[in-house]
This record gives structure tokens, sequence and C-alpha cells, in this order.
């Protein structure tokens, strides 16, 4: 190898960009942000003689560890209940990954840095690199595991399950609509910066737990590049705030970015570290302790505040509000009962909570039971296949089945919060204020009276239940193609058991028909609409119809 | 970890008042693990066996690794996507327009990278190439093999060389790599980061090597480089094609013209036909041996360019209509990239000992473009 130190080296290479002179460069991805020409550093002098190598063997290690669990029988050891939710988590990773890609061509043509550029390309590989090693796990759990099925369907099934464009904007947000908001803020200043953390470093420590430690093999190879792509987006932004015009579009973006990625993120890994474990020991991390030791200590306080120093506007009440969602308004309980109560809608199997979870579940939030725990017990018991309903179907549960937000596309589960306007000529749903802020104000061409000609648009069919209104259920999940190899056994199931006899077919599902909230809620007068919203906000916690006193509103 | 005491293990003496008492012991914190049996074949259930990918269809029997973790990642709303993309730019465009090219397909689909390039192909040929060049340097450097080298060519390294890292640099980090965000599919635009890498990395590896022999030999300008590249006549031509090519807004316009034109009439012309030449009777076999490690990423570049391009010219729906816009980018770029090639021929004359002719060198570079481009029913003979 080369005398040359790193720095040396590193310094060289910057000999290689130049300015065009003989061709006006092309606006291919547009910003409302400015940027004036600054020397600003990669203070890790990324040089690609030195990265090649290093990964190589970063692989050579992973790829060690996949052959050592094979060999050993790791699947021996894995607990069904965690494998199951891994068919959720592996078929949306590799999509925000690969979008992680895509979207350095949008910083690298709007910040002037080469620098920076530099740094940007090294990410565009590594992200490359995440994808395709993360679909390689995906692609050994379903040789291995004992139930392939949801594995061997994954990304058509992430393409068209109810959870997906939960997950899918968690990806597209990168790529499109204003290419710092997008590829800065959203992707790196947030979501790499802050949610990498519970997403790739807690998330696997409770893999771990579960028997299955190939998953933090591979995840924290993947952290490791994480520290590169946060230094490239903290060059950015310190270029961005050098810009007395940037100000308010930071605000903006710092706002949805971070509202948005709790939205998504906690809503998701929340669910997957709580239920998708079986490890019940009283001292392990609850994701409200990960959120607190990971989010708000190691990122809020420490990286986010120290920028206020520089002119950034740090949104303080919505990370507070993302608190009081997690620990006061049960977010995390809520979502894990929204997949659940939808377990016929997924591609994986999610089973019932049981003594030893109630217990944990109350040790770690006071008051869970009263609020979550029997409708979990009565989940139990209709996931036995014996002639009622699926549980969303079954009159009996007292669960009122939640619209959606139009913005996050959670459902608006936190059912006080719940914010209706007519937006764009139709009546919208939004779990929060903020995400009514997002879709009403700040995806707009005009913000705060100046013209944000690059800002995206929210677009799509935003509502799962709307692609299958009027649907016959049983069409639904043969439409979906959520169905095993003998054409009628479903693939989800609401429990564990993987005796035939005891899983649900499509024959089961006949006779149910889809209805979406929104679709409905546009068919509504004025005041029908009005009175059932009223009764929706009234409603909760763990989706009641009414809320008991016991959890009267302070 | 042990928690028993010493007494436990036998040691019957009672602990006299001067020993420390032993520190409790409290049984550390850990999961427990678990039997599950959770691996394949442990039950027989519908769908048990069901360990393929089975959303796509693979190009031969059975669906390659490569296959595996490409195919689909990117969504597209012709295949599997249900809601539509969800998030557009302010035109309410989203995702990955095929409108972002003018050429069209039946089936974008189809292509699949022919190096069936993903993470652990990407790192071992990068890897290996990065220590083949360390060890040449190594070597070389041992065997005082730049002392051999007469000023002249020593002339010819500092400027032009160094000069063709630029045109590395500038077409990986401003055609392929931005052309990774526009392509319809996750295997097209997979293999345009590829390049992205490879055009880096080569880049770097000659700018790298300027500044070994800055270091290693006397009189040699490691900025001479610079000033070739913004002043010298001779490459200008080169920089007016290379900041021309990143001005395309239509990405496989940008690639054809890249991978096609450019790569064959200047690319190879210089690599191949000069430096690959001439070197070795300057008493210089270490360049060579640099610029073979570019040439073997732009021979797996050529190959995407055969297997997209010909999927497009072949296409039984719009072959013909592709066809005929190549050709017309062909009329447009051929003329510029064979000027830009020509201006370079002067370097042909520098040497003390003269190789190859410039005709001789063009002539080889232009039958392999037409080997090229005749794979797509095309042509730039007359050009």
């Amino acid at each position: 190898m080369s005398r040359s130190s790193i720095t040396k080296a590193h310094n060289k290479i910057q000999e290689l960009s130049w300015d065009p002179t003989y061709v006006t460069p092309v606006e291919k991805y547009s910003t409302d942000y400015t940027f004036e020409k600054a020397p600003k550093k990669d203070p890790l002098k990324q040089v690609l003689r030195s990265y090649f190598p290093m990964e190589e063997e970063k692989d050579n290690r992973v790829f060690g560890a996949m052959d050592g669990a094979i060999r050993g029988n790791m699947f021996r050891q894995v607990q069904e209940r965690w494998m199951e939710w891994q068919k959720l988590f592996l078929s949306i990773i590799p999509f925000p990954e690969i979008s992680a890609a895509r979207a350095m061509p949008l910083t690298i043509g709007t910040v002037p840095n080469p620098e920076v550029h530099n740094g940007l390309a090294i990410q565009m590989i590594d992200e490359v690199r995440h994808s395709t090693i993360q679909m390689n796990l995906k692609r050994l759990y379903m040789n291995h595991y004992i139930d392939p099925a949801g594995f061997d369907i994954t990304t058509k099934g992430f393409q068209n399950c109810y959870a997906g464009t939960i997950g899918r904007q968690f990806g597209e947000g990168f790529i499109t609509g204003d290419a710092i908001t997008a590829a800065n803020i959203y992707l790196t200043i947030v979501a790499e910066t802050a949610f990498t953390n519970v997403l790739f470093v807690a998330m696997p420590g409770e893999a771990a737990a579960n028997g299955d430690y190939l998953l933090p093999t591979v995840f924290h190879s993947v952290q490791s590049d994480e520290s590169r792509h946060i230094s490239n987006g903290y060059s950015i932004i310190l270029m961005a705030l050098a810009d007395e015009r940037n100000r308010e579009l930071l605000e903006r973006d710092l706002r949805y970015a971070w509202w948005n990625n709790h939205a998504v993120v906690d809503a998701a890994i929340g669910t997957f570290i709580e239920y998708g474990t079986k490890d019940r020991r009283k001292d392990r991390e609850s994701y409200a302790e990960a959120w607190r030791r990971w989010i708000y200590d190691d990122y809020y306080r420490s990286y986010l505040i120290p920028l206020e120093k520089y002119g950034l506007v740090v949104p303080h009440d919505l990370v507070e509000e993302s608190w009081n969602r997690i620990w006061n308004k049960g977010y995390i309980h809520e979502t894990a009962q929204f997949f659940a109560t939808g377990w016929w809608a997924n591609y994986w199997r999610i089973d019932g909570m049981d003594d030893s979870d109630f217990e944990w579940f109350e040790f770690k939030y006071p008051g869970w039971y009263d609020k979550y725990g029997k409708w979990w017990e009565r989940y139990s018991d209709l996931s036995k296949k014996n002639g009622h309903a699926p549980i969303c179907f079954d009159a009996d549960t007292d669960y009122v089945y939640p619209h959606r937000c139009w913005t996050c596309m959670v459902p608006c589960m936190i059912r006080e919060d719940m914010v209706v306007d007519e937006v764009d000529g139709q009546v919208r749903t939004y779990c929060s204020e903020t995400c009514h802020w997002t879709d009403a104000v700040a995806f707009r061409p005009e913000y705060k009276g100046r013209q944000t000609p690059s800002m995206g648009k929210l677009t799509g069919m935003r509502e799962w239940e709307t692609a299958y209104h009027g649907y016959d259920l049983a069409e639904c999940i043969k439409a979906q193609g959520y169905v095993r190899d003998d054409g009628n056994t479903l693939i989800p199931q609401p429990h564990l058991d993987l005796d035939s006899k005891k899983m649900w077919t499509l024959d089961n599902m006949k006779g149910f028909d889809i209805a979406s909230p929104n679709i409905l809620l546009n068919e509504m007068s004025k005041e029908e609409r009005e009175a059932h919203v009223s009764e929706y906000k009234k409603g909760g916690p763990a989706g009641r119809k009414e809320r008991p006193p016991e959890f009267a509103l302070s | 970890m042990s928690t028993s005491t010493r007494a436990e293990e036998g040691d019957v003496q009672a602990p006299s008042k001067d020993d420390e008492v032993p520190p409790a012991v409290t049984e550390r914190s850990v999961p427990k693990p678990v039997f599950t049996d959770a691996e394949a074949g442990a039950k027989e259930f519908p769908s048990w066996q069901s360990r393929t990918f089975n959303y796509f269809t693979p190009a031969k029997r059975r669906a390659t690794i490569y296959e595996d973790v490409t195919v689909d990642i990117q969504p597209d709303p012709e295949r599997h996507l249900l809601q539509g993309w969800v998030y557009g730019f302010a035109d309410g465009t989203g995702g990955y327009p095929q409108e972002w090219t003018e050429l069209k397909s039946s089936n974008w689909h189809k292509f699949l990278d022919p190096n069936e390039e993903w993470e652990q192909t990407i790192y071992r040929n990068n890897a290996n190439v990065v220590r083949q060049i360390g060890q040449n340097l190594a070597q070389a450097r041992g065997a005082r093999a730049f002392d051999a080298w007469n000023r002249g060519w020593i002339k010819t390294v500092e400027r032009h060389v160094g000069a063709w890292a630029h045109v590395e640099h500038g077409l990986g980090m401003h055609v392929f790599l931005p052309a990774n965000r526009d392509a319809p599919t996750n295997m097209i635009n997979n293999a345009l980061s590829v390049a992205s890498a490879h055009k880096l990395r080569f880049g770097q590896d000659l700018i790298l090597y300027n500044l070994e022999l800055t270091e290693d030999v006397d009189g040699f300008d490691g900025s001479a480089h610079l000033d070739a590249w913004n002043n010298d006549p001779i490459w200008q031509g080169v920089r007016e094609n290379v900041e021309g090519i990143t001005g395309i807004r239509d990405w496989a316009k940008a690639c054809f013209v890249a991978l096609c034109i450019f790569e064959p009439l200047v690319g190879e012309l210089f690599r191949s036909e000069f430096i690959m030449q001439a070197a070795a009777p300057q008493g210089d076999f270490v360049t060579p041996t640099l610029m073979g490690a570019g040439e073997g990423d732009a021979a797996r570049e050529a190959r995407v360019a055969r297997a997209l391009y010909g999927m497009l010219a072949n296409d039984e729906k719009h072959g013909e209509e592709n066809q005929k816009i190549m050709d017309g980018w062909l009329r447009e770029w051929v003329p510029r990239s064979l000027e830009a090639g020509r201006e370079l021929q002067p370097i042909w004359s520098q040497p003390g000992e003269k190789v190859i002719r410039f005709e001789e060198s063009l002539e080889h570079a232009r039958g392999r473009q037409e080997e090229l481009l005749s794979e797509f029913n095309l042509s730039a003979k007359e050009l």
C-alpha cells in the first residue's frame, strides 16, 4: 500500500473536480435552498482506496457468520414470533436503503461542494451494499426458517399490503421533492442520524435475545457505515445554516422530517421490539427506554440542540410530543393492536400475548393491562379457527377500525388527536396537528409568503382500504396473493400453530366486506360527518368505542 | 460466569478474619437460549417448501443470487405496486418515470446486469484492483522502475495520464452517479451505480499514482495535470465532451453517449491505444497496469451497454423507433467525440520511442465501436 497518508491522499483527490466552462450544468433536481460556495470539509477523509478493502473485510465477517449460523443450526433456537415480524421488516428495509443510493444525485446536484460530493458518492455505493446484503439475509431466512411463506412473497407483499405505504414513505421521501428537504433533512439529518439507532442497533439487540444473531451481524455492519453518512449530512446542514435565507425552510423541514420519522419508525420498530419478542426479562430495555437513550439523549440533546447556536430552530415541542405519544398515549401499543386486528391483511403470522407478556407490559408500562389486556385475551380466543369471524369483523371486541392519517398513513389511533379537514377538495383525516400541517401547509408551492416551487407533493392512493373498498375479504386476500401453495391456506395467521388443520383458509374469510373509512366519511353529509368525528374522538384507548371514565382526558 | 464460592469448591478451611469477604455474586441477566425447533423441515404444512422468491420469473431455470437480491426492490406500478407512488416532485411526478428517457421498452425489467453486480462482487472486485495496484507500485518502487523513465515520458505521465483522471472522475460523479436515480428499474440503476463507483475509483487511482510519482520521481510535477486539463488545447476537446455529457438530462442518452461513443472513440483510444501500447518501450511497465485496471472496468461497463441498448434496439414493439433515436444521438455526438480524439493526436508524437501511429490507433478504436454498434443494428462508419 501507499506510503502516503490518508490526509495527503484525501487532499490530492480534491484536485479531481473542476468548474465546467463549456457547458452550463443542467439542473436535474431542484431546491429552494440557497448555497454559497463554502469550503466545508469531510472530516472522515473518505478515499476509495481504503474504502473498498475495508468493506470487503466487513463483508467477509458477515458471510462467515452466516455460514456459522447455518452450520450451528441457529434456527433451532430462534423464536417464531420474532422471525414472523422479520417478514415485514426485511420486506421494507431494502427499499429505503436503495432509495438512499438514488437520493445521492439530489444532494450532489444541488450542494456546491466537491469534497462533500466525494463522501456522498461513497454513500451511494454503501446503500447498494445495504440493500443487497439485507435481501441476502432474508434469502437465508427463507431457506432455513421453518415457515418460508411470507419471505417468499416479500417484495410483492411490501408493495400491496396494508402497512406497505407506511414503510414506503421512508424511502420515497428521500428521492422526491425539494432535493435538500428529501435527501438531506429527511434522509440524513433525521432518518440516518436519529432513527437508525433504534432500527439498526436497538432492534438487532432484541433479535439476539430471540436467538437470531444474524440480524445483529448484518445490521451492525450496516450501521458502521452510517457514521460516514451522518458526517455527510452534517456538513451540508452547516452549509445551509450559513445562509439566512434557508432558516425558515430548515425549520419547516425539520418539523416535517422529525414528525414523519417518529410516526413511521416508532410505530414499526416499536411494535417489532415490544410485541415481536419473547424476552420478558424485566431489566431488558423497553422500546420507550431505548428511545429515551438513543433518540432523546443521544440525538436530540447531543446532536440537535447544539445546532441551535448556528441558528437552527429545533422542534422541541414535537420531540416532547413524540415522547408523550410513546409514553402516555400508547402509540406503540395502539399500532401493534392495529396490526393484529388486521392480521389477515398481512403476509406474516401474529400470535397473541400471554401471561408473561402481560406481566412484562404492566411492569414496563404501568396501566397497560387495563387498556389493552382484555383485547389481547379476546385476540387469543378468536385466533382459534372454530366458525367465528376474524377479530376485525367480530362485533364483540369493542374496537372501532381506525381512519388513516392522510400524511403518515399510520392510522389515527390516538382518537382524541385526530384532525379532519377538507384539503384539495377531499375530506381527509390526520393523526395529529403536525400531519395536518404537513399536508395543508408544508408540502405546498408557497410557504409563509415565499415561493417554494421545488417542494414536493403527497400523491397516490394513500389509504389501503380504498383499494379494496367493497371487496369480499377472501377475494381481497386472493388478489394480494397471500395464499399458501395449497391454494387455500392463508399465509397470515393469528397464531403460530403450523398444524394445517388449525390454520385459517380462504374458506373462513368469505362473506366479510372491506370498507374504506375515508370513502365512507366522504359519503356522509356534513352533519353526519361531524357527529361521526365527534364520536370517534371520544373513543379509545385500545380502539374502544367510548372512552371509559378511568381513561378520561386530562 | 462462575457463581460458585471458594467453600463450594472444596476449600474447607474457615476464612480467617483477615480474609476478604467474597463479593456477593449476582446472576447476570441474559436472555436464555430456548430450543424452538424452528428450522426448515421441522414440520410439514402448506408452503413449507416454498423457498424461492415467487414474485418474478428468473431468466434461467433457477434465480441467481444477483436476481434474488436485486429484482423488484425498486417498485413499479406496472408490476406489484398497488397504491401508486406516495410522494411526488412539484409537478406531481413520482418514483421512477419511464418518460425520463426518450427510449421506450416493452419491458424495462427484462434488463439484467450481465456482470451480476451485488454487494459481494462490488467489494471483491474493487478491493482486488486496489490490492493489485498497491502491489504493483510497491514492487515498481522496490525495483527502482521509475529511474528508467526518460524525461519525455515523465512529462507525458504527469500531464496526460494526470489529465485523464479528470475524465474518469467527471463521468463517474456527474454522468453515471446522477443516472442511478433516473432509470425505471433497480437492475439498471444498480448497474449504473457500479459504473459510477468504477469511474470514481479509477480517477482516484490515477491521481494518487500522480501523488506517488511526485514523491518518487525527481522533477515530476504533480500539478501539471491541472494545467493540461484546464488550459492545454490538446485536452479541451475532451473536456468539452465530458462537460457536454454531464449536461444531458436524458439518462439513457447520457449513458449511451458515454459508453457507446465517448468511451470507444476517446477512452479506449487514449487508454488502450496509446498508454498501453506506448508505455513499455519508454521503460514504463507500471502505468499500463493502472490503465489495465481501468480497461477492465470499462469492459464490464461495455457489457452493461451491450445488454441494455441491445435490449432496447431489439425491442419488438419499440426497437425500430429506439434505433432511430440512437442513430440521432450518434449523428450528434460521434463527430464531437471524434474531434476530441483527434485533438489528442499530438500526444502520440511526444514519446521518444514511437510505437504506433495515431491513425492506426483511431482505426482500432472505431473498429471496436462498430462492433458494439452492430449489436444495435447501428453504424457510425460514415460519420
